[in-house]
């Protein structure tokens, strides 16, 4: 079992100056997972993923990374494990499209090297993928958000990852696109041991496709379950504050979650 | 731009650099043709005498022109490759030397050196002006840094505003030292509108010795700073240290703008025409961008120096010339950059 263990938590700490964005987080993530994280607004989920990319360092508390600390790996090591795409994300200088992509291969590519024939497949295949090889040669700085957005999605493909962090990586995009990334996602996990650790707003699409939701309120775990157990009526008051009934989606069995608006 | 087309842009600028130099070496009161300079170029390298050539040409060539030709290629180089940097590392392509201060900075400490000689504390000019230039903006680098450093990240917004409130600090304390002048205040001014008037074999020596290595040194980081374009999160889990790369390379950029503003005073959009016209023409690959930069930044100075020396009828401060052409180019290119954006 143990090589299945990927991400090991240890009484984690995080802090910006004063105020305690994290405390005491003790948490297990598996190979081949797809997660959803979940919390209100501030509840410190995207600060948990910075602390497991390892952008930032753990104010007390340790993280392991497949049994060694993760800082003992070199930030380039790192870049071959783990992938992310952040929330928002802008670009000044007019780089096209599939030159963004082939910046995902920057790790596998050696300095003053130029990108082997597997590089430019890969990019090739990420730009497919997520359906924008109609746009590889336009400047970056001419698309719409939703496009931008899966264009740093093919990047992180083209990383060739055994983990994908997403950050709201789809909060931007419409629904069309929005489930097409997921059901890529989905699909990596499945057939190739892909693990992805996604910070989600729409609890029904983290419902829809996640294995298990970290469910965050004010810097502590609430709760860490497989997703039929974790979208209850109570849950959603206590942790969001907010009126909702929960039905099993009578084809996939899922949960889905319906908000009482008025 | 993809394969070997860039490689073929770069020869040809270089090319370009190569003609400017000679054909620039020629121009002036004394007319030589530019087989007699490269003539001239070539007994000087082989050691064979020279004939059928005025007498006076080898000298004027040699002691006169080339060490200020040389110098204005590589203060236009630098400030080129410097403005780049700049630009690459704060994400904004509107960045230059001047956005952190720094060229500020170098004009502090040369305006102090100048009113320490007025006031009698004599060091010779030659020397005190471009060291304390250098040291004003290394001062004013480290005064940037220890402002921005309250955020641990090194934001783009915070090092620009730090940049810009100690460069107004600064530009009130020149205000001062020329107010201390008094009637000597032209020499300052002159100082600062920038001149490649005299210069040495001495002055292309120091310049080289600073800005060839930093130009290697850049590009060795030039991928780096392609994947930070990312934004630093990004380019993190892409491997860069974002931070690391980000100090070392201001501080090397900061070190060609200071050895630049030190040898000739300041001189304007340089470092802000270049880049932005290259990266119109080659795209913002820093790979291509930079060596690019290099070359087209040192044939523009030197062709605008030669203008001024060779063409006009009294010589105005190079400083002057370049803002003058340089900023009303630089609105015509950010207009028209904005009318296509916006349609």
């Amino acid at each position: 079992m143990s090589d299945t263990l990927l991400f090991q938590l240890t009484d984690l700490s995080f802090a910006y100056r004063q105020s305690t964005v994290l405390k005491d987080i003790n948490l297990q993530l598996n190979r081949g997972k797809f997660y959803g994280v979940i919390g209100g607004n501030g509840s410190g989920k995207s600060t948990l993923l910075e602390l497991l990319t390892g952008t930032l360092k753990p104010f007390a508390g340790t993280i392991k990374y497949q049994n060694r600390s993760l800082s003992s790996y070199s930030r380039r090591q790192l870049a071959t494990k783990l992938a992310l795409v952040p929330q928002h994300f802008s670009m000044d200088f007019e780089y096209r499209v599939k030159d963004v992509v082939l910046m995902g291969r920057h790790p596998h590519i050696p300095r003053f090297s130029s990108p082997s024939n597997h590089d430019i497949k890969t990019v090739e295949q990420a730009m497919e993928t997520m359906d924008i090889l109609q746009l590889q040669d336009r400047p970056v700085i001419a698309l719409s958000g939703g496009e931008l957005q899966r264009v740093v999605m093919a990047r992180a493909l083209a990383q060739e990852t055994e983990v994908l962090i997403l950050d709201e990586a789809t909060s931007n995009l419409d629904i069309q696109h929005t489930i097409a990334i997921m059901q890529v996602m989905r699909k990596r996990v499945e057939e190739n041991g892909l693990t992805v650790i996604a910070a989600i707003h729409d609890l029904n699409l983290a419902a829809a496709f996640c294995d298990d939701c970290l469910v965050l309120k004010n810097g502590n775990i609430f709760a860490n379950d497989a997703v039929d157990r974790i979208f209850t009526t109570d849950l959603l008051q206590t942790v969001f504050s907010v009126d909702a009934s929960v039905a099993q989606n009578p084809k996939t069995g899922s949960p889905q979650i319906q908000f009482r608006y008025q | 731009m993809t394969g070997s087309k860039p490689l073929f842009f770069i020869g040809v600028l270089f090319i370009i650099l190569c003609a400017a130099i000679i054909a620039a070496t020629g121009m002036g009161f004394l007319k030589i043709t530019p087989l007699e300079v490269i003539d001239i170029l070539w007994s000087q390298l082989s050691g064979h005498e020279t004939y059928g050539i005025n007498p006076t040409f080898p000298f004027v060539v040699m002691e006169v022109r080339l060490p200020r030709i040389l110098t204005s290629a590589l203060v236009g180089g630098g400030l080129a490759v410097a403005g780049a940097v700049f630009q690459a590392i704060l994400l904004n392509p509107l960045a230059d030397p001047y956005t952190l201060g720094i060229s500020s900075g170098a004009a502090f400490g040369a305006s102090l050196a100048i009113i320490l000689t007025i006031f009698g504390i004599v060091i010779p000019a030659w020397f005190s002006i471009p060291i304390f230039a250098f040291f004003g903006a290394m001062a004013t680098l480290i005064g940037v840094f220890s402002l921005a450093s309250t955020d641990n990240r090194l934001s783009s917004n915070t090092l620009i505003l730090s940049g810009v409130i100690i460069a107004a600090i600064l530009s009130a304390g020149i205000g001062f030292i020329k107010y201390l002048a008094d009637e000597q205040v032209s020499i300052i001014i002159f100082w600062l509108m920038g001149s490649f008037v005299g210069r040495t074999w001495g002055d292309v020596l120091t310049t080289s010795v600073i800005v060839f290595p930093s130009l290697l040194f850049t590009l060795y980081f030039a991928r780096d700073l392609n994947i930070m374009a990312l934004g630093e999160r990004t380019a993190s889990t892409l491997g860069v240290d974002s931070r690391r790369v980000k100090k070392m390379l201001l501080v090397c950029a900061s070190l060609i703008t200071a050895i630049c503003v030190s040898v000739s005073g300041i001189i304007g959009f340089i470092g802000l025409i270049i880049p932005h016209l290259l990266r119109m023409i080659l795209g913002p690959d820093n790979r291509i961008l930079l060596p690019a930069c290099f070359l087209g930044g040192a044939t523009l100075l030197l062709g605008a120096d030669t203008i001024t020396r060779a063409w006009l009828p009294s010589e105005i401060p190079i400083g002057v010339l370049t803002s003058l052409i340089g900023g009303p180019f630089f609105c015509y290119i950010f207009r028209k950059k904005q009318l296509a954006l916006n349609s």
